[in-house]
């Protein structure tokens, strides 16, 4: 019972297995890899961005914003519109792309 | 495989030497042109030829360990040596070689000298690569992409800055050693339009995996407004369709006003200068005319960034910029983690300006 304090995967998000599939080639194709560390991914792991490897979709998104797939969505795509400040640059991503990229982030976080 | 080539929006489209790679049929056995052609033809005869000797090879084996005994005495007469031991080797591989020089005779064709020129350089660990004129003049100067017209051959000047590199486009052509010192000669040749991918098939060091370019064979008109450098998005669109690519026109590109939030008053220019680069790093028209890394100055037009294993776009270059080191370990390039997150972003959104 590990896993008792958080609550069983596939409760916690509606995983799409299909978008999960289009988001990990995404973060790929894109070039988040570039400044992120991902599961499965083994190179290029950028270390300018945090490591994704640990991703456990809990908690403010980026530390401030409330943590819904549309949010989530919004910000792997533009993030600087998204939540003024941030770092991240806004990435060549189409809307339905980013919400593949925000299924596969929340997918990470329930493996 | 690719997304289809459009010269208006470079930056949306990207794809990286990997993708060229992936799928099948594999590059080496997907000629693009004449050269790569006459290759594949024989690599595919002498696979055949192989597979014939190996398939009489355990024919003649079975027989001698399973075969009825009047066969076995048979194959192993005096008889069947002469015939299968000397003959039909001597006959068939003098066949080969004489077909074979024949046909990869035209890989050594003369060269006029009115086949337009490229000069490419290999760097450890990129290509800096020299478009010339009849005069031998340099009329673009560009790193990491070769464009080429289709349809008619190009003389490739393969040259090193440092250590033995290898150029490999396997849609193209075989290889060809670049030798410090040396200037070695390679006719390409693209009948299709496309884009290919490049490889440094010699290893030089270090990142050695990580170098690699994008080639793309255009129509020659194209290829032409390409070279006079009319600016991106200029004249009428281009776009071919290469089968199996999804196109990428849903992708957004991010603009000037994404990045406006991070990058403020900030002056992309005076924080290239002051921060160094310019000594690594060519523009045209600005003060920066360093050699030591690839040029900038067509940046914004690239598909790839750092030898064709990025998609270039304004993430992977600020990436790069604040942590080459992390990307391609070893590569000469600096880490640039003591500029804020804002100033590589106006870096980052000067480069990209076409020019
Ligand atoms: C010590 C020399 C040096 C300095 C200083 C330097 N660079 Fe580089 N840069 C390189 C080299 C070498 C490469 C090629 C790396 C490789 O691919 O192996 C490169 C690659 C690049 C690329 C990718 C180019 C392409 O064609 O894909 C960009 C963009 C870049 N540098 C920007 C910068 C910026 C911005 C700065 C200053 C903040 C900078 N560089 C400082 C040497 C340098
Ligand atoms: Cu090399």
């Amino acid at each position: 019972m590990t896993t008792a304090c958080k609550q069983p995967p596939q409760t916690r998000h509606d995983l799409d297995e299909a978008a999960i599939e289009r988001g990990s080639r995404l973060v790929a194709e894109a070039g988040c890899t570039a400044c992120h560390a991902f599961p499965g991914i083994g190179w290029p792991r950028g270390l300018a961005g945090p490591s994704l490897l640990t991703f456990d979709g809990r908690g403010p998104i980026a530390g401030t914003l409330p943590n819904t797939p549309a949010n989530l969505a919004a910000f792997v795509r533009n993030a600087p519109a998204t939540k003024p400040g941030s770092p991240m640059p806004a990435m060549p991503l189409s809307r339905s792309e980013a919400r593949d990229v925000a299924a596969y982030l929340y997918g990470i976080a329930d493996d | 495989m690719w997304p289809p080539i459009s010269m208006e929006s470079p930056m949306t489209d990207a794809s990286t030497v990997f993708d060229a790679w992936w799928g099948w049929p594999p590059p080496v056995l997907d000629p693009a042109g004449p050269y790569a052609e006459s290759v594949t033809v024989l690599a595919w005869a002498l696979f055949a030829m192989g597979a014939i000797v190996t398939a009489i090879v355990a024919a003649a084996l079975f027989v001698a360990v399973a075969g009825p005994p009047r066969w076995k005495a048979r194959l192993g007469g005096e008889h069947t040596v002469w015939i299968m031991g000397i003959a039909f080797p001597a006959v068939v591989l003098t066949g080969l070689l004489v077909w074979g020089l024949s046909l990869t005779a035209s890989l050594t064709d003369p060269i006029t000298g009115r086949e337009p020129r490229i000069r490419v350089t290999a760097h450890m660990w990129w290509w800096d690569i020299e478009y010339l004129d009849a005069a031998g003049r340099v009329v673009r100067r560009d790193a990491n992409e070769l464009h080429l017209p289709v349809g008619q051959p190009v003389v490739l000047e393969l040259k090193s800055a440092d250590v033995i590199h290898s150029f490999w486009v396997p849609n193209l052509s075989g290889k060809e050693d670049m030798i410090p010192g040396r200037t070695n000669l390679l006719k390409v040749q693209a009948d299709r339009p496309g884009r290919f991918g490049g490889i440094c098939a010699e290893y030089c060091g270090g990142p050695h995996a990580l170098m690699g370019f994008v080639a793309v064979a255009h129509p020659v008109a194209e290829f032409e407004r390409w070279l006079s450098g009319t600016k991106v998005g200029a004249g009428p669109a281009v776009a071919q369709d290469v089968p199996g690519t999804v196109p990428a026109v849903t992708r957004r590109t991010p603009t000037a006003v994404d990045a406006a939030p991070q990058v403020g008053a900030r002056d992309g220019q005076a924080l290239f200068l002051a921060n160094g680069c310019a000594a690594c790093h060519r523009i045209a028209g600005t003060p920066a005319n360093g050699l030591s890394g690839p040029d900038l100055t067509h940046l914004a037009g690239r598909l790839t960034l750092s030898g064709g294993i990025l998609p270039n776009n304004r993430g992977t270059l600020q990436g790069w910029i604040a942590d080459a080191q992390s990307i391609k370990p070893g590569n000469r390039m600096p880490s640039y983690d003591n500029l804020s997150a804002e100033d590589v972003a106006a870096i980052a959104l000067w480069l990209e300006t076409p020019r």
